[in-house]
């Protein structure tokens, strides 16, 4: 553990994917608007959808946590599906309601869904049409969220991705850290690369309107999430420059991503050495305690967030696991290779899903540990297999080297509490 | 189109996933979007259940929606069959594949299946949750329930528990024991852990208990036409009302009125003289009709609170709260806007609300404590301990829910008393919560211009000194005061409200 050789054999990168459709027990685009929305202090997201994505916000939201939420749904009823130009007038009389009810919002996203997108609301031009409307105050974009395009953590990178075409222009050699991460770990990550000497760094989403970075063909950037793929298309086309690295999971995605930017900034090893060598520290420490519990057990990753390759690798290279299935809803293979070069062959890696197919093999295999979502993890439990919510991976802080051993944490706290309960099931 | 924060029911396929979760042996194939399967997680965490619903989405995707939708749905139907071996299914589309229109009804059948095949037709863009509970019973029990004959010892149905209900499971077990002290059998309970075969039994009862009307009349009208059966029209939530139901159940099955009321506590609990500072404390109800109508009852007759105000969200059920209400002497609010409800409880400034999830948070906005009495509720509302609100029990565990969040007796003549303690003021809250309960605007009592949705500030204003003098007054009863204070000054015509103006208004009331 914790020694990060390369690898001698065969590698994941050359392993083939299985892949799957069939029913899939995971969110839709529309989720990410939960942390979006606190991510974006002055924007407000506005499905349009149906009743049935207001309800999967809030069930998956857990029921109003905040009173005023800076999103809400407006919801196509039978008269809107009649005819398309009287929906758009409605669209126009919300959105006038809401701005002149929220005076605080300078950005607002039209969120396309399933009903919106099949019957062919061309949400784009409703953008375009309301941003002549309501500016300079607020800038209207729109993306899609739908489940017939979108899975969960994607909805970041369409919401992402739509706000790319309208960044200023600049020619400064500048870095751009692309992902919504809460405050206090993009503050570290801020800081560790200031003492690098590299900066300023800049981020998108930017947390007010007012702070959006500039990009341009001297842009550097570096992704933050493995799902961003569409954003970092987009940036592509803008001229920017991607700096492939692992993803800043655990001590070595962090370092191994920190070296890559620092490589292509000119920072020579003794400064990165002296940056970085009393966090690793910490990190490793703060990793074995929770490794101590996780080590040799088996682990089998659910699809959910596109996070399961990088947290995969996290796992068996520094927490000792062996992994059994590594399942993603969707692989970006670019983005995914400097991860899957460093875990070892062995794991099946699966794209996509056929829920009740990969709950045989789950069930055949009886993982110590089962990565998965809400709607399944009761369930599994009760049939006697230990489980950790993926949501909460999405939701919690786990990026950079403060962060590596409570995102080890998170995935032994299962396994020790299943050792510590002395309570049977009744019968 | 309807701006919405949050709501109260979801889509109507829920209503036919809580039916489906509730029961065994049946299954539900949804053509629906990848998605739509977060349904699940209501059942599997905010219910704690230890099984999936029994529930295949197909997941079409955009790249489907051009090809072919439709074998994908038949596809499913099958894996389904094969995989679960379901004794019946239903088949129907969530919103989006309404709009697709490939007919999940008629795929189905032309498969062929060997088992009953029902569909659903849930307009989605029209309806609600609670619309799909119904709907879904009607059709189960249209398609399996026939005229049979009755069973020899006289029986009843128990129609209406499903999952994520407000206390089904020990409803039922409340509700049985009432039945059998009558000397009746339950015969089926359905939804609730009936499977499609108990179905083809109901009609071999002799009358129906129809527990929650908003998920079983529908179905009950039906087993009354072709199974001859009567059907209860008392909910037995509250003394009075089970008693009610006792005398209307004996009377339909021509039995003798009997029920042992030994375990009955609320009445003693009531008329015990500690319970007398419960007297006219004025509360709010929302939430379902069937548990508002129930618990306005108990409030107002059993533990003698005022109904300050009350309402529903299921519209179905609008004419009977209006109704209600005006025999209550207030107005129904009928209404699934959930800041249109916020803004009628600030008006009506209460000392207590009894709602829903919702309304807990709205009474954590505004500083006033809640209780939860009806669906919607979150995973904290499905507790582990045998918990009815049905029947004799179910009263007990009423007066403890509905007194459990007010400040108790004493403590609130100490807190009148040391009003200007700094360690025992009323900003901290009821002592047996912890004193963690406090108004989320940073525990400062609500500025009186604020809050109250009749006061115009043209035509009323609070002196300095009064307002004052209304912020020394304890939490627990200064929106009565406030309030009371502002009618009586403007039935006089006084526009600026003084110390005296207050206390006359204080003798005024005085009760």
């Amino acid at each position: 553990m914790n020694d990060h050789g390369p690898i001698s054999g065969g590698t994941c990168r050359d392993t083939p994917v299985l892949r799957e459709r069939g029913q899939r027990e995971v969110f839709c685009g529309l989720t990410g608007i939960i942390w979006l929305h606190r991510k974006m202090q002055d924007a407000f997201f506005l499905v349009v959808g149906s009743r049935t994505c207001a309800h999967l916000l809030q069930s998956a939201a857990g029921v109003m946590i905040f009173a005023e939420p800076r999103f809400g749904t407006a919801i196509l009823e039978e008269s809107d599906l009649a005819g398309l130009a009287d929906a758009n007038e409605e669209l126009d009389r919300e959105v006038a309601r809401l701005l002149s009810r929220r005076p605080d919002i300078r950005q607002l996203f039209l969120v396309g869904s399933c009903p919106s997108e099949v019957i062919k609301l061309d949400l784009d031009k409703a953008a375009e049409r309301l941003s002549a409307a309501h500016a300079p105050h607020v800038r209207v974009l729109s993306y899609s969220g739908s489940g017939i395009e979108t899975t969960f953590t994607q909805g970041e990178d369409a919401c992402l991705a739509s706000m790319v075409p309208v960044l200023p222009q600049t020619d400064a050699r500048e870095l751009l850290l692309v992902g919504a991460l809460p405050d206090v770990v993009e503050d570290q990550a801020l800081q560790l690369l200031a003492d690098l000497g590299i900066g300023p760094a800049r981020v998108l989403p930017a947390r007010r309107r007012d702070e959006a970075p500039a990009i341009g063909p001297n842009t550097q950037y570096a992704l933050l999430q493995p799902f961003l793929g569409e954003t970092a298309a987009a940036l592509d086309r803008r001229g920017a420059n991607r700096i492939s690295a692992p993803f800043p999971f655990g001590e070595e995605g962090t370092t191994a991503w920190l070296a890559a930017i620092a490589a292509e900034f000119g920072v020579d090893a003794k400064t990165f050495e002296a940056v970085t060598s009393a966090p690793r520290a910490r990190a490793r420490k703060a990793v074995a305690a929770a490794a101590a519990t996780l080590s040799d057990k088996s682990v089998f990753f659910f699809p959910d967030s596109q996070l399961e390759i990088p947290l995969a690798r996290f796992l068996t290279r520094e927490c000792g696991m062996q992994a059994i299935e590594i399942g993603a809803p969707f692989i970006h293979s670019d983005l995914a290779a400097p991860d899957l070069d460093l875990i070892p062959e062995g794991p099946v890696i699966s794209e996509g899903q056929d829920v009740d197919l990969q709950l045989d093999r789950a069930r055949a295999a009886r993982p110590d540990l089962t990565i998965c979502g809400l709607g399944l993890a009761n369930p599994l439990e009760a049939e006697g297999l230990t489980t950790k919510w993926a949501i909460e991976l999405v939701f919690s802080p786990v990026h950079f080297y403060e962060q590596a051993g409570d995102l080890a944490a998170l995935f032994a706290r299962p396994l020790r509490r299943r050792a510590s309960l002395k309570v049977e099931a009744a019968e | 189109m309807k701006l919405t924060v949050w709501t109260y029911e979801g889509p109507p396929h829920v209503g036919a996933m809580r039916v489906a979760t509730a029961m065994k042996g049946l299954h539900y194939v949804l053509h629906a979007p990848q998605g739509d399967t977060y349904a699940d997680l209501l059942f599997t965490m905010i219910e704690r259940r230890n099984h999936r619903p029994p529930v295949t989405y197909t997941t079409f995707q955009d790249r489907d929606l051009g090809s072919d939708t439709a074998s994908l749905f038949k596809t499913a139907c099958q894996d389904a069959y094969a995989r679960f071996k379901p004794e019946a299914m239903i088949v129907g589309a969530s919103c989006t594949a309404e709009l697709i229109q490939d007919d999940p009804g008629g795929l189905a059948e032309a498969l062929g299946l060997p088992i009953p095949v029902i569909a659903l037709e849930l307009p989605s863009y029209q309806r609600k949750e609670n619309f799909g509970t119904d709907e879904t019973f009607f059709q189960l029990v249209r398609h399996l329930a026939q005229p049979m004959e009755r069973t020899e010892r006289k029986s009843v149905n128990i129609l209406g528990p499903t999952a994520l209900g407000f206390r089904h499971r020990d409803d039922v077990t409340e509700v049985t024991a009432l039945v059998n002290d009558l000397g009746l059998d339950v015969n089926v309970v359905a939804p609730l852990g009936a499977t499609p075969s108990d179905l083809t039994r109901l009609g071999a009862a002799h009358a129906n208990v129809v527990l929650y009307p908003e998920h079983a009349e529908t179905a009950a009208r039906h087993l009354e036409k072709t199974c001859g059966q009567p059907w209860t029209k008392t909910v037995p939530i509250g003394v009075g009302a089970t008693r009610d139901f006792v005398r209307e159940l004996s009377r339909i099955c021509g039995v003798e009125t009997t029920s042992d009321e030994t375990r009955l506590r609320l009445p003693w609990w009531s008329a015990s003289v500690d319970s007398t500072y419960l007297t006219g404390k004025r509360v709010f109800l929302f939430g379902d009709a069937t548990h508002v109508a129930a618990m306005a009852r108990v409030a107002r007759d059993e533990i003698g609170f005022e109904v300050a105000g009350l309402g529903c969200y299921n519209r179905e059920y609008a004419r009977p709260i209006r109704k209600l209400a005006q025999e209550y002497g207030v107005e129904a609010l009928v209404s699934d806007d959930y800041l249109e409800v916020e803004q009628a409880i600030a008006a009506a400034a209460p000392e207590m609300i009894l709602g829903t999830q919702m309304e807990r948070h709205i009474g954590k906005r505004l500083g006033i404590p809640c209780a939860v009495i009806s669906a919607p509720v979150h995973v904290q509302d499905y507790p582990a301990r045998y918990s009815p609100v049905a029947g004799w029990e179910g009263a007990n565990v009423l007066f403890d829910t509905l007194v459990h969040p007010l400040v108790m007796g004493l403590e609130e003549h100490l807190l009148t008393m040391f009003r200007e303690d700094f360690e025992f003021s009323d900003a901290a809250g009821p002592s047996h919560h912890g004193g963690a309960h406090k108004a989320e605007a940073g525990g400062q009592p609500p500025d009186p211009r604020s809050t109250s949705g009749k006061m115009k500030d043209e035509e009323l204003h609070w002196a300095g000194a009064a307002e004052k003098e209304l912020r020394k007054i304890p939490f627990f009863v200064r929106g009565k005061a406030k309030r009371n204070t502002e009618i009586y000054a403007a039935e006089r015509g006084v526009s600026e409200i003084t110390v005296e103006t207050l206390y006359e208004a204080k003798a005024h009331y005085a009760r």
